[in-house]
C-alpha cells in the first residue's frame, strides 16, 4: 500500500510503529498532489515544501517547550491564552496524534503563514496576522498545514464555482463538481492530497461535498469546536469540522478539533469525550428512525434506494429502524435562508476597503465602499447580502427575519422530540449526485438542494455525511446520518458500524481523467 | 417662568454616552486608555478581522450594572447583545455591538436640584451597554481634506448610553441633570467623565407643545455639544429658534441638527428621510446574559453612599445648613475632606466654612481638583485647634493654611518655622502698647472724649508692630487699660 493511500488512522499507526517516519509521510502527499493537483486544483495556496514545514514546526516545539507562548497580539487579545486539552486526559497522545500528518484547512480559516481568501477577490493575497484555533490546534499537535483549499466565495454555494479564483474539479469524474462551499477540503482528501481536511458547514458545506466526492464529512454539534478565526457567514450556524476518508479518521481529528475556547463565547463548555470510545462497539440495538415524507420528495431514484437499501442493511445488523415525522424541510429551507443570509450580510460588512483587502478608490467615502464592494465581491455574495439586508429591514423584519427564528425553534423542539424515539436518524445527504461543471441552475434551484442538509444547521445537531456506494455513472453516493446534540460519540459509533458493512472505496484512483 | 410670551412648555430628553473605566476593552484584552500613539491598542479582535470574535469583559459589565443600580433602575435579568449595522470607516467590522430591545437597566431616575431649592425626579429610560467606534482625523481643512486617518485605539471601549425620558422643562435643568448625573457616576467610580476627552458625550432631543397639551410637538435632534455649558447655549438657542418658527405659524422640521460652537447656532445636519435603517439583530457571537438576583444583590450591597444620600445625612449629622452640605458633597474628595476633619474637630460649620471659603478659592487659584492638593482632615483639624487655643489669628491661619495646602507641611510646623505665634504674654504686649499709646497722644484724646471706634486704629498699629501675632482681643484689652493710665 502506497503511503497517500493510507487513512488517518493507518498513518499514525504506521509512525508509531517506526514503520515510516514523518519526512517520509509529508514527502509522499508532497508527491502525490504535485501528480494530481493539476486536474484537480483543490489548493488556493500551499506551502512549496511540506517537509520543511514539519521541521521548521518541530524546531520551534522543542525551543519554546510546547508552550503557547505567542507574545503576539493574538494572544495578548486573549485573557486566558489558548484552551489546552490538560484536562481531556482520556483523549491519549493529543500533542503528537498528527506528528507529520498534513492537513488542509478551507481558505476561511485564518493562518499566518498562507494566504486566508476565502475564495474571494475582496480577500485575494490576504494574511491574517493571528491563527484561528483549530489551526493552532492541527500544529499544536504536531500536524502541517498542506494549504488552504478552494471554496465558494465566503462559503456561499453548493459547487465551489462561486471561487473567484478557480473551479476544482471532482476527483472521481473531472468533469462533475465537487459540491460546496468545502469543495476543495473534500476533493483533496478523495484525490488523496491529504489524508484529511478540515471544512466548515452553514447549511451542508461540509457534507454536500463530502457526499459528491464521496469521503466523510462530519459536522459537530454546534460550539463542539471553536469557530474562532473562521471567517463567519452565518454565525449561529457555522460549524468546522473534518472531512476523511474512514469514520474513525473524522473521530481522530474531532479529539484534536474540539474544545472549549475562551477565544469563543459560543464554544461549548461541557465535558469532552473521547470521540473514538465506540468506534468498535455494535450497532446492534440501536435504534434508527426514517423520515419516509423526505424520500417521497424531488430526489433523484439512486439516491432514494441507497437510503432504502442502507435501511435494509441495518436492519441486518440487529438495529432497529422506524418510521418518524420530521418537520416540513421546505420550512426549514426557507428559515435558514432568512437567517443565514441575514447574519452575512452583517458578517460581510467589514470588507469595506478601509483596513485590509482590495480597495477600489471613489470620491468620497461612501463612493469607496460602493465600488470596493460592487466590484470585488462575486454575483452569489451579493445576492445574500442584498437577501439579508431586506430581511433585517424595518418594516420587513418582524415577517421574515423574525418569523424564521420562530420556525427556527419550532423545528429544533421538533428534533429533540423525535430523538427522544430514536438514537440516530438517517437520511439523504443531497437530492442528486454531483453536478455537471458549468450547469446553467437557477439560484432557487441551487438552494433547494440544501434542503436535507439546512435542518441540521437550524438546529444545532451533529450530522455526518457517508459513503454508501456509487451511480451507474460512477459517481459517490452517500447517505446523512444524524444525532442528537452532543452526541457525536453515538453518532460516529453508528456510522462506524454502517461503514464496515458497506465497505465503500474513498479513494479515486485518477488515472486517464483528465 | 413669568415671561407672557411664554405660552410654550420645553421639552427636553438627553441620550449621554459615558466612557467606563475599564482596564481593558469591552470585547478584547488591549488597554483601553486614553492618549495612547494611533492605533497601539489595537489587536484582530478590535480591529475587527476576519474570524474574530468577541468576549466580553465582566468589568465592563459590572460597571453598568452599578450605574443601572445607582440611577434606580430595573434589571432586565435576561439580557443580550444586539448589532447596530452600518458603515463608516471608523467601524471595523460594519456594525457596533450594542443592545436594542432588552437594555441591562430600564426605568430607572435621575434625583435633580431645583432653582428653587426643591427636588425633582428626571425619569431614565434605560442604559445600555455598547463598544465605543474608533476616530478619524481629516487631513487638511475639512473644506479641501482629500484623505483621512483612521485611529482604532478608541474602538472597542466600553461605553454605556444613558437614556433619559422627555422630561426635562428647560436647558438650566438639562444642566443640572448632567451634573447630578456625572457626580453619580464620579462618585460611582466608573469613569472619569471628561467631556473634553470624549468619556462623556451628551445629545438632545428637544420640542415645545404649547402649556397644557400632553402630545408632544415636533422634536429636533442636537449634536456636537462638547461641554455642560455648550448643551445649556446650545438648547437655549434651539428653544428660542423653534418657539420663533412656531409663533410666526410655521413647523419645525423633524431633524438632526448640529452645534456650531464658534457661530452659537445649530445648524441642520440630516432630514428624517435620511435616517438610517439601522438593522438590528441579536449578535449571535455572544452568549445572552443572565443576571442572577444574587449579582444584583451584590451590586447593591457594593454601592457607595450617593451625592443625594450624602448631603442629606451631613445636614443631620452635622447641622449644616443645605447649602454647604450640598457644597460639601459636589465630589466625593471634598466631602470625605470634611468628613475626615469634622471627626477630629467638633465645630462642623467652621470646617465647612474653611473649606468652601479658603480651600475652594486656592482650588481654583491654583487650578485643582479637591485631592490634588496637600491638605487633609488631620491637617485641617490641626489648624483648626491653634485658632481654638488662641496660638494663632484666624488671619494668619489663612497663610498657615495656604502653605498647608500646597506643600502639605503640617500647620504647628509652618506656625514654628515661621515664627507665627500669636503674642499673648501680657507683659511683652503691654510693653508694646505702652509705646504705641504714648505715640499717639491725639487718637487717645479722640477715644476719651468719646470715640471709641478710634481703638481700632490703635489696635492696628500693635498688629503692624507685631507683625500680626498680637493676639486681638488681649490687645484692645490692654489698650484700654493703658488709655485708662493716662
Amino acid at each position: 500500500m502506497k503511503i497517500y493511500e493510507m487513512t488517518l488512522a493507518q498513518l499514525i499507526e504506521a509512525r508509531e510503529s517506526k514503520k515510516v517516519k514523518p519526512e517520509e509521510i509529508l514527502a509522499a502527499y508532497q508527491a502525490r498532489t504535485e501528480e494530481v493537483e493539476e486536474k484537480v486544483r483543490s489548493f488556493l495556496d500551499r506551502p512549496r515544501d511540506l517537509t520543511a514545514e514539519y521541521q521548521n514546526s518541530q524546531l520551534n516545539r522543542n525551543s519554546h517547550s510546547s508552550q503557547n507562548n505567542q507574545n503576539d497580539k493574538s494572544t495578548k487579545s486573549s485573557n486566558s491564552g489558548q484552551s489546552n486539552h490538560s484536562n481531556q486526559n482520556n483523549q491519549p497522545n493529543k500533542k503528537t496524534t498528527l506528528t507529520g500528518i498534513p492537513v488542509a484547512l478551507k481558505a476561511n480559516m485564518a493562518t499566518c503563514r498562507l494566504t486566508t481568501s476565502c475564495g474571494s477577490r475582496i480577500l485575494e493575497n490576504y494574511r491574517t496576522p493571528y491563527q484561528s484555533t483549530v489551526a493552532n490546534k492541527i500544529t499544536g499537535s504536531g500536524g502541517v498545514i498542506a494549504g488552504k483549499t478552494n471554496m465558494d466565495e465566503f462559503a456561499m454555494g453548493s459547487t465551489t464555482e462561486h471561487s473567484a479564483f478557480q473551479v476544482t474539479r471532482n476527483p472521481w469524474n473531472l468533469n462533475h463538481v465537487p459540491g460546496g462551499s468545502s469543495g476543495g477540503s473534500a476533493a483533496a482528501v478523495a484525490a488523496g492530497e491529504v489524508p484529511c481536511a478540515l471544512g466548515s458547514d452553514t447549511g451542508g458545506s461540509i457534507r454536500q461535498p463530502a457526499a459528491f466526492c464521496g469521503v466523510v464529512g462530519l459536522k459537530p454539534t454546534y460550539g463542539v469546536v471553536s469557530r474562532y478565526g473562521l471567517a463567519a457567514f452565518a454565525s449561529s450556524l457555522d460549524q468546522i469540522g473534518p472531512l476523511t476518508r474512514r469514520v474513525e479518521d473524522a473521530a481522530i481529528m474531532l479529539n484534536i478539533i474540539s474544545g472549549a475556547d475562551p477565544l469563543d463565547s459560543t464554544s461549548a463548555r461541557i465535558d469532552y469525550p473521547d470521540y473514538t470510545a465506540r468506534l468498535e462497539q455494535d450497532i446492534s440495538g440501536m435504534t434508527f428512525g426514517l423520515p419516509a415524507s423526505y424520500l417521497e420528495m424531488d430526489i433523484d431514484g439512486e439516491i432514494k434506494d441507497q437510503v432504502l437499501q442502507v435501511a435494509e442493511k441495518l436492519k441486518e445488523a440487529g438495529a432497529e429502524v422506524r418510521e418518524i415525522t420530521l418537520p416540513p424541510a421546505d420550512l426549514a429551507l426557507a428559515a435558514y435562508y432568512i437567517i443565514a443570509t441575514a447574519e452575512a450580510s452583517s458578517n460581510l460588512a467589514r470588507y469595506d476597503g478601509v483596513q485590509y483587502g482590495v480597495r477600489q478608490s471613489g470620491k468620497n467615502v461612501l463612493e469607496m465602499f460602493v465600488n470596493t464592494r460592487s466590484s470585488s465581491f462575486g454575483p452569489e455574495v451579493k445576492r445574500r447580502i442584498m437577501l439579508g439586508t431586506f430581511a433585517l429591514s424595518s418594516g420587513y423584519q418582524d415577517e421574515l427575519y423574525k418569523q424564521a427564528l420562530k420556525v427556527r425553534t419550532l423545528i429544533k423542539e421538533k428534533y429533540e422530540k423525535v430523538f427522544t424515539e430514536v438514537d440516530i436518524i438517517l437520511g439523504p445527504n443531497s437530492p442528486t449526485p454531483a453536478f455537471k461543471i458549468g450547469e446553467d441552475m437557477d439560484p432557487l434551484d441551487v438552494y433547494y438542494t440544501d434542503i436535507f442538509t439546512v435542518p441540521v444547521n437550524i438546529s444545532g445537531f451533529p450530522a455526518l455525511s457517508l459513503p454508501s456506494g456509487f451511480s451507474t455513472e460512477g459517481l459517490p453516493l452517500s447517505v446523512q446520518l444524524i444525532g442528537p446534540a452532543f452526541g457525536e460519540v453515538e453518532l460516529l459509533q453508528a456510522a462506524s458500524g454502517l461503514e464496515k458493512r458497506l465497505d465503500v472505496p474513498t479513494l479515486a484512483a485518477l488515472e486517464g481523467g483528465r | 417662568m413669568t415671561m407672557p410670551e411664554n405660552k410654550y412648555q420645553t421639552v427636553i430628553g438627553l441620550e449621554v454616552h459615558v466612557q467606563l473605566q475599564t482596564e481593558s476593552k469591552l470585547f478584547c484584552g488591549c488597554s483601553a486608555a486614553y492618549g495612547a500613539e494611533p492605533n497601539s491598542n489595537t489587536c484582530p479582535i478590535c480591529l475587527g478581522l476576519p474570524g474574530t470574535l468577541p468576549m466580553l469583559n465582566r468589568r465592563a459589565l459590572r460597571f453598568a450594572l452599578e450605574a443601572s443600580r445607582a440611577a434606580d433602575c430595573q434589571i432586565n435579568q435576561f439580557s443580550k447583545f444586539d448589532r447596530k449595522n452600518y458603515f463608516y470607516p471608523d467601524l471595523p467590522k460594519g456594525y457596533q455591538i450594542s443592545q436594542y430591545d432588552l437594555p441591562l437597566g430600564y426605568d430607572g431616575k435621575v434625583t435633580i436640584e431645583t432653582e428653587d431649592g426643591g427636588t425633582r425626579e428626571i425619569g431614565l429610560t434605560r442604559i445600555h451597554l455598547e463598544e465605543d467606534a474608533g476616530k478619524l482625523i481629516h487631513a487638511g481643512t475639512i473644506g479641501d481634506s482629500t484623505h483621512s486617518y483612521v485611529d482604532y485605539n478608541r474602538g472597542g471601549v466600553p461605553l454605556i448610553e444613558i437614556v433619559s425620558e422627555p422630561d426635562i422643562r428647560s436647558p438650566e435643568e438639562a444642566r443640572a441633570y448632567l451634573n447630578a448625573l456625572k457626580q453619580m457616576i464620579l462618585y460611582l467610580g466608573i469613569s472619569d467623565c471628561n467631556m473634553e476627552e470624549g468619556s462623556l458625550r451628551c445629545d438632545a432631543n428637544v420640542s415645545l407643545r404649547p402649556r397644557g397639551d400632553s402630545e408632544f410637538g415636533i422634536k429636533t435632534e442636537v449634536k456636537n455639544m462638547n461641554s455642560f455649558r455648550a448643551v445649556e447655549r446650545a438648547l437655549t438657542y434651539e428653544v428660542k429658534r423653534q418657539k420663533k418658527l412656531l409663533e410666526s405659524g410655521r413647523k419645525v422640521v423633524q431633524e438632526t441638527r448640529t452645534w456650531d460652537e464658534s457661530s452659537q447656532e445649530t445648524v441642520s445636519m440630516r432630514g428624517k428621510e435620511e435616517a438610517e435603517d439601522y438593522r438590528y439583530f441579536p449578535e449571535p457571537d455572544l452568549m445572552p446574559l443572565e443576571i442572577s438576583d444574587e449579582f444584583i444583590a451584590e451590586i447593591d450591597q457594593s454601592l457607595p453612599e450617593l451625592p443625594l444620600e450624602k448631603k442629606e445625612r451631613f445636614q443631620e449629622q452635622y447641622n449644616l445648613p443645605a447649602y454647604d452640605a450640598g457644597v460639601l458633597t459636589q465630589s466625593l474628595e471634598l466631602a470625605r475632606l470634611f468628613e475626615e476633619t469634622a471627626k477630629k474637630h467638633d465645630d462642623a460649620k467652621e470646617v465647612s466654612n474653611w473649606l468652601m471659603g479658603e480651600y475652594l478659592r486656592l482650588l481654583k487659584e491654583n487650578e485643582l481638583e479637591p485631592g490634588q492638593d496637600e491638605l487633609s482632615g488631620e491637617k485641617l483639624a490641626e489648624l483648626l485647634e491653634l485658632i481654638e487655643d488662641g496660638t494663632i489669628s484666624s488671619k494668619i491661619a489663612k497663610e498657615v493654611f495656604a502653605e498647608t495646602f500646597l506643600s502639605g507641611k503640617s500647620p504647628g510646623k509652618v506656625v514654628e518655622e515661621r515664627g507665627l505665634k500669636q503674642i499673648s504674654d501680657e507683659d511683652k504686649l503691654a510693653r508694646i502698647v505702652a509705646g504705641i499709646v504714648a505715640e499717639h497722644p491725639d487718637v487717645v484724646e479722640d477715644i476719651k472724649g468719646g470715640k471709641d471706634k478710634a481703638i481700632g486704629f490703635l489696635v492696628g498699629q500693635v498688629m503692624q508692630e507685631t507683625k500680626g501675632k498680637a493676639n486681638p482681643q488681649l490687645a484692645n484689652q490692654l489698650i484700654r487699660e493703658e488709655i485708662e493710665k493716662h
